[in-house]
């Protein structure tokens, strides 16, 4: 009688246990990173910048994470985070959230200015310590830059960053008067960062036609 | 192995010398080989024909097993149809027939009543006064000129045309009186044209009802005997009823693949739509829980409407449980229906709120079309009527989960009689086999085989050669 309650009590904890472990949610959101350049000469781009950040706010989906960040003279850090938000499970809050995000992201256009240096090795760090923390399935750096890094005298960004499980996609990036003159300077530029994406465990992806961006996500 | 020698054979030899090797062996060996070579297609053969034994075996119970459910059904359903037409023919007994003694009493009441009238209202002619005929007499007496005979016989008229008037007055009122009487039978007659004709009627639709009786224990007498007849026509009824009644649940399904979408987006606002069950979201499977709950009550509603059979417990249970049982369902499913249509509405809100999310985010202005509200009352009323549709599923089901056992079970019993065939065919080509495989044998041997003939034919002529010369 004993052994029948013992096995009656083991039985009910396995299908407690079963219904609970069913109930968890799977890794299944996408958590996307938006770093923009706002040095001298890409802080033009920025209307192309917003249209992007838009595109997101349309796709992602309840659960999904968005962080919109500038690239600046010293990008890691969280001061340059523009919004970051994980979307409500409930569709109807998610759509708030999506609204709230989208008037932040307009302020930060209004008042944007463009700064001296560009440290795209710093707001990629910071990138990818955000994507982590959010513990997404796929996670996504967008960058929306001409990847022409420029750091200010003594700041140290030679090292590999760790980027593993993250997709960097490469937007919009434009060429510079230097590379109409020699464009290997251009594919060596973005061989160069490739080669750092990939050796940090991240892949790498250029996007530049704009007109396709459910490519991003994909 | 190297390349210049094999088997520690120089080359080219090796291949030969073993070659030639195997090829004495395999004489040697011959008759032992053609023993076990005819062995194992025999072997073989024995094997197909006991596995198509046993095939053809399964196969005859399994249609000895069809017929005895496709009979048992047949019988079934018939019983009900009987049981149905005695149900219509006593409440028809009981509803217009239980006043069949009053209506009797009423029919012999109003006969009496029209009797009573027509015996009223027959014509009886005035008889003329007694003493006329002693007047009539008395006026013919000759006046002869004499005033007071006059007189008399004015008097005498006069009195005996007062009497012709009051007579005809009389008579007339009688008549009036008689009139009367046959008005007044003119209804009680129409009343009992109506009566009877209500009684015919009652009697007209007992005979049909009759005749459908007949027929129906004409047929489970034909279920009862077993005949093939029988057989047939039960054979085409469930496949019929088969192929109807899956295309009813395909609608079905797509009423419910429907009612599904109507739904599954707001469960996400309600039991989130982060969370997932294997590759499936929570809240999809929530709106499927909803779905087949609706398809349960209403399966348990037929059931206890006696509409379907399914869990005989339930119509077997007393009428008040029953009873009981048909409100709770109803009420379950009226109040799934409130919250489906609650939740459409909620839908068409997520909707447009979406819509105009995407709408400012793609620099548009949201502009809310005319008459929206229409789509909204549509998805609605359809989110509480999708419920009670899916209810009536539970008809279609029974009929085929009923017929699929016959007609599963003829398509399983056809596959077997193809698999009996086809062991049968095998076994009769293994039978083939041995021969074929004795002849392989001795064509790998031929080479000694044929020295063999040879010699026995040059032994054969010496010693003929020896027995003619003898001879000589």
């Amino acid at each position: 009688m004993r052994r029948t309650k013992t096995l009656g009590i083991a039985a009910a904890i396995v299908m407690a246990a079963a219904l609970v472990g069913c109930g968890e949610s799977r890794p299944q959101t996408r958590a996307v990173y938006v770093l923009i350049d706002t040095s001298g000469t890409y802080s033009n781009e920025i209307s192309k910048a917003q249209a992007i950040t838009n595109y997101l706010l349309a796709t992602l989906q309840s659960g999904d994470s968005l962080g919109v960040a500038r690239i600046d003279s010293a990008s890691f850090t969280e001061k340059d985070i523009i919004a970051k938000m994980t979307f409500d499970t409930r569709p109807s809050r998610a759509n708030q959230q999506k609204r709230a995000f989208r008037v932040e992201f307009e302020r930060f256009v209004k008042g944007a200015g463009g700064s001296a240096h560009t440290d795209i090795t710093g707001g990629m760090m910071q990138a990818a310590e955000w994507l982590s923390e959010t513990g997404a399935g796929q996670k996504t750096i967008l960058i929306f830059s001409d990847l022409e890094e420029d750091l200010r005298e003594g700041y140290i960004r030679d090292f590999t960053i760790d980027l593993s499980e993250i997709r960097v996609v490469a937007l919009n990036v434009t060429k510079l008067r230097s590379d109409q003159i020699d464009p290997r300077e251009y594919l060596v530029r973005l061989g160069n960062w490739q080669s750092r994406v990939e050796t940090g465990g991240g892949s790498w992806q250029v996007v530049n036609d704009l007109d396709r961006l459910d490519a991003i996500l994909h | 192995m190297s390349e210049a020698s094999w088997l520690g054979i120089p080359e080219p030899w090796g291949p030969v010398v073993v070659g030639l090797a195997a090829m004495i062996l395999m004489y040697l060996g011959r008759g032992a080989a053609h023993g076990a070579l005819r062995a194992l297609s025999a072997g073989v053969q024995n094997l197909f024909l006991l596995a198509a034994d046993a095939v053809t075996s399964t196969q005859g119970r399994l249609v000895q097993r069809n017929r005895e459910v496709l009979l048992e059904m047949g019988q079934e359903a018939t019983e009900r149809l009987i049981e149905r037409e005695f149900d219509r023919v006593s409440s028809t007994v009981e509803q217009d027939l239980s006043g069949y003694p009053s209506l009797h009493r009423e029919l012999c009441d109003q006969v009496a009543r029209i009797n009573d009238d027509y015996r009223a209202s027959s014509e009886v002619p005035p008889s003329p006064p007694e003493w006329v005929g002693a007047v009539e007499t008395v006026a013919q007496i000759p006046t002869n000129g004499d005033p007071i005979v006059g007189r008399i016989l004015k008097d005498i008229h006069r009195t005996i045309a007062s009497a012709q008037k009051a007579a005809i007055d009389e008579y007339r009122k009688s008549s009036k009186e008689r009139h009367r009487l046959l008005s007044r039978m003119l209804p009680v007659w129409r009343k009992l044209q109506s009566e009877l004709g209500r009684v015919d009627g009652t009697i007209r639709g007992l005979s049909e009802r009759s005749r459908v009786i007949d027929q129906q224990m004409e047929n489970y007498e034909q279920i009862r005997s077993r005949s093939d007849g029988a057989l047939r026509m039960l054979s085409a009824s469930s496949v019929s009823q088969f192929v109807a009644a899956g295309l009813v649940l395909i609608i079905a399904l797509l009423g419910g693949f429907v009612n599904f979408h109507l739904i599954a987006l707001p469960m996400s606002e309600m039991v989130g739509a982060t969370s997932y069950v294997g590759p499936v979201k929570t809240s999809d499977i929530a709106a499927l829980v909803i779905i087949l709950t609706e398809v349960a009550m209403g399966v348990f509603l037929m059931e206890s409407l006696r509409i379907t059979r399914l869990f005989p417990v339930i119509g077997t249970m007393d009428d008040s449980m029953r009873r009981r049982m048909i409100w709770v369902s109803l009420g379950i499913l009226f109040t799934l229906a409130c919250v489906e249509s609650s939740l459409a509405y909620m839908r068409d809100l997520l909707a447009v709120d979406r819509e105009a999310l995407t709408a400012s985010l793609a620099g548009v202005k949201h502009v809310t079309p005319e008459l929206r509200w229409i789509p909204s009352i549509g998805q609605m009323v359809m989110g509480f009527m999708l419920p009670f549709a899916l209810a009536f599923a539970a008809i279609p089901l029974e009929s085929f989960i009923q017929s699929s056992r016959i007609v599963l079970g003829n398509v399983l019993a056809a596959l077997l009689r193809a698999s009996a065939g086809l062991l049968a065919l095998l076994g009769n080509l293994s039978e083939n086999l041995g021969p074929v495989l004795v002849h392989t044998y001795d064509f790998a041997i031929v080479v000694p085989l044929r020295i063999e003939q040879m010699l026995a034919h040059r032994n054969g002529s010496a010693r003929e050669g020896e027995r003619h010369n003898e001879a000589y």
